[in-house]
């Protein structure tokens, strides 16, 4: 496939796929981050549960919907000046990370709830039987058993996140996004463009591939 | 009710559940009393929905009393704070109907798990496992997931987790429930083990009799929220009172009789008809020759319908059903003989 493009153009590519994985990676991570804990605290946090605060778990379920019901695109534009406050700039990809970051937080956040919400009950029981406290519980209990369940919906988000990525090259944030639009799209190469599609398609192919093993290997349920 | 001290007590324990949507509040609980003595094995049965579950949970403080105390070890498990609470289940181990294990710790690491929670170090965690494995007959399964192990080797970890922070107390909620009868009477022979090597006081839930007849002391029947029976295991076999009662021993004792024979039992004398008399042999009397004895002395013949012998909490046990001559007089002093060697006598019927 290389062969067939000019040699400024491989690099273009190799350097755009560098910065998606750039963006992708720590947009993730901080995602991760503030996703983690908010995630926690939806899947403990309604009546009855181990830190029972239904006004406070309604609101936050409110603010996580409403963040993720904004589609991408408008998301980008919408926060501009927070990107601006973080990153100094809105153009260029460490400010494409702010967006990233804003849509991946609350995504990671439900994933991680629903992922929670599937650990048996009778653990949670099982542990406050033993004196547990609920930090305990969620430390000891919850996380590591769910952690499987973690994997695959990490490995879902960072998938998103390559997608979304490529959004944001539509404004001005770097990446193979940015990369396809500029030479495939409005100088119209279409070999550029099957190039990075290709690119896409490997890198998501290959994320995937990892979080399956690695929940295949954390997971001890099917090994009679 | 019994000299050693309680070291588990229920007093005028009521428990409701507030109304929720679409159903009134509902009384899971009502004026439970119940002494468990200590180094006891009792037992509480009762169907699905009397609250045997409710009834556990409160000893461990998972669930509060609407009201009444429950005093564990000689401290108010009510009146404790969330963390006080936290401190007094270490005292009190539970093993559960599914296990509940985790699935992504080893045997090892589940026992060690309430250690981990207690703060306790490696070193001594090992030093607290290793045996209990050994206990519970599961050394070289240590470093196998739950999803390795059979049912039974599931509850063996289970026990010995609830056995780790050497609690005085252990609460078996329907511990066999999910195990077929072979495991289960391991299961149960591994408790009364516990029991017995420990000085550990057992208070188990069940709805299975044979449970009861297998390992406990002493026996609560619960129906409705409320007990309606309570004593020693094998006094409430041999003189069940209440209907409850009777129908979760029927299952055991013989005391069903063949359907064929329920059809032509009537409950008034005719005349010539035979009486269906059950003769219930208990304690040291259990293999004396009193039928012979009866036969014999009153010049009658009986016809044995259905006999079972067993051994009810270590002590011999047996249900004979008879036929003998119907009438009145014959009758009254087959019973009076019967009785008079100190054995339970009901007429069923008529054939």
């Amino acid at each position: 496939m290389f062969d067939i493009l000019p040699p400024a153009i491989v690099d273009l590519l190799i350097e755009a796929t560098r910065a998606t994985l750039y963006m992708v990676a720590i947009a993730a991570f901080i995602g991760t981050v503030i996703g983690l804990p908010i995630g926690v605290f939806l899947a403990t946090s309604r009546k009855g549960e181990l830190f029972a605060a239904p006004l406070a778990n309604h609101i936050l379920g409110l603010i996580v919907n409403a963040a993720r019901s904004t589609p991408f695109i408008i998301l980008v534009v919408a926060i501009i000046p927070f990107t601006r406050l973080i990153a100094g700039t809105s153009i260029g990809t460490n400010a494409a990370i702010v967006p990233l970051t804003v849509a991946a937080a609350p995504f990671i956040a439900r994933l991680i709830e629903a992922a929670i919400r599937e650990v048996d009950q009778g653990l949670v029981e099982a542990a406050r039987a033993m004196g547990a406290s609920p930090l305990q519980i969620v430390r000891k209990v919850l996380l590591p058993e769910a952690l499987p369940a973690i994997t695959l919906a990490l490995t879902l988000a960072v998938v998103s996140l390559i997608g979304y990525s490529a959004m944001v090259g539509a404004v001005g944030g770097g990446g193979l996004g940015d990369l396809g639009i500029r030479f495939g799209y409005q100088r119209f190469m279409p070999d550029v463009m099957l190039a990075v599609v290709i690119v896409l398609i490997v890198l998501v192919q290959g994320v995937q591939s990892i979080g399956d093993f690695l929940a295949r290997r954390l997971d001890k349920r099917n090994r009679g | 009710m019994t000299d050693t001290p309680a070291v588990i007590r229920f007093e005028g324990v009521e428990k409701t559940f507030p109304a929720r949507s679409g159903t009134g509040a509902v009384s899971a609980l009502s004026n439970v009393n119940l002494s468990v003595p200590e180094g006891a094995i009792v037992g509480v049965i009762g169907r699905s929905g009397a609250g045997k579950s409710t009834l556990i949970r409160l000893v461990n403080g998972l669930e509060r009393p609407t009201a009444g105390r429950v005093v564990v070890d000689g401290t108010d498990i009510t009146a404790l704070s969330e963390s006080g609470l936290r401190e007094a289940r270490r005292s009190i181990g539970m093993v559960f109907q599914h296990f509940n294990l985790l699935a992504r710790r080893t045997a090892y690491d589940n026992v060690a798990l309430p250690l981990e929670i207690a703060g306790v170090s490696a070193r001594e965690i090992k030093a607290r496992v290793e045996p209990l494995l050994d206990l519970v007959g599961l050394a070289d399964k240590r470093n196998r997931y739950p999803a390795e192990l059979s049912g039974g080797q599931k509850q063996r970890v289970g026990i010995a987790r609830a056995l780790a922070t050497q609690p005085r107390v252990l609460l078996s909620d329907e511990a066999t429930s999910a195990l077929d009868p072979e495991t289960t009477n391991q299961i149960l022979a591994l408790l009364r083990k516990v029991n017995a090597e420990l000085k550990l006081t057992v208070l188990l839930i069940t709805h299975e009799m044979a449970v009861i007849k297998s390992v406990a002391d002493r026996v609560a029947v619960l129906d409705g929220g409320q007990i309606v029976e309570e004593g020693r295991t094998f006094e409430i076999f041999a003189r069940p009172q209440h209907p409850t009662t009777r129908s979760f021993l029927s299952a055991l004792t013989g005391a069903t009789l063949p359907a064929y024979f329920v059809d032509r039992l009537k409950s008034d004398y005719a005349p010539g008809a035979q009486a269906v008399l059950r003769i219930v042999f208990t304690g040291t009397h259990a293999t004396d020759p009193v039928l012979s004895r009866v036969s014999r002395d009153l010049g009658i013949d009986i016809n044995i319908i259905q006999a079972q012998v067993d051994d009810i909490a270590g002590e011999p046990f047996g249900v004979i059903v008879v036929s003998v001559p119907g009438d009145p007089q014959t009758l009254s002093s087959i019973v009076a003989s019967v009785e008079g060697q100190g054995h339970a006598t009901e007429v069923v019927g008529y054939v």
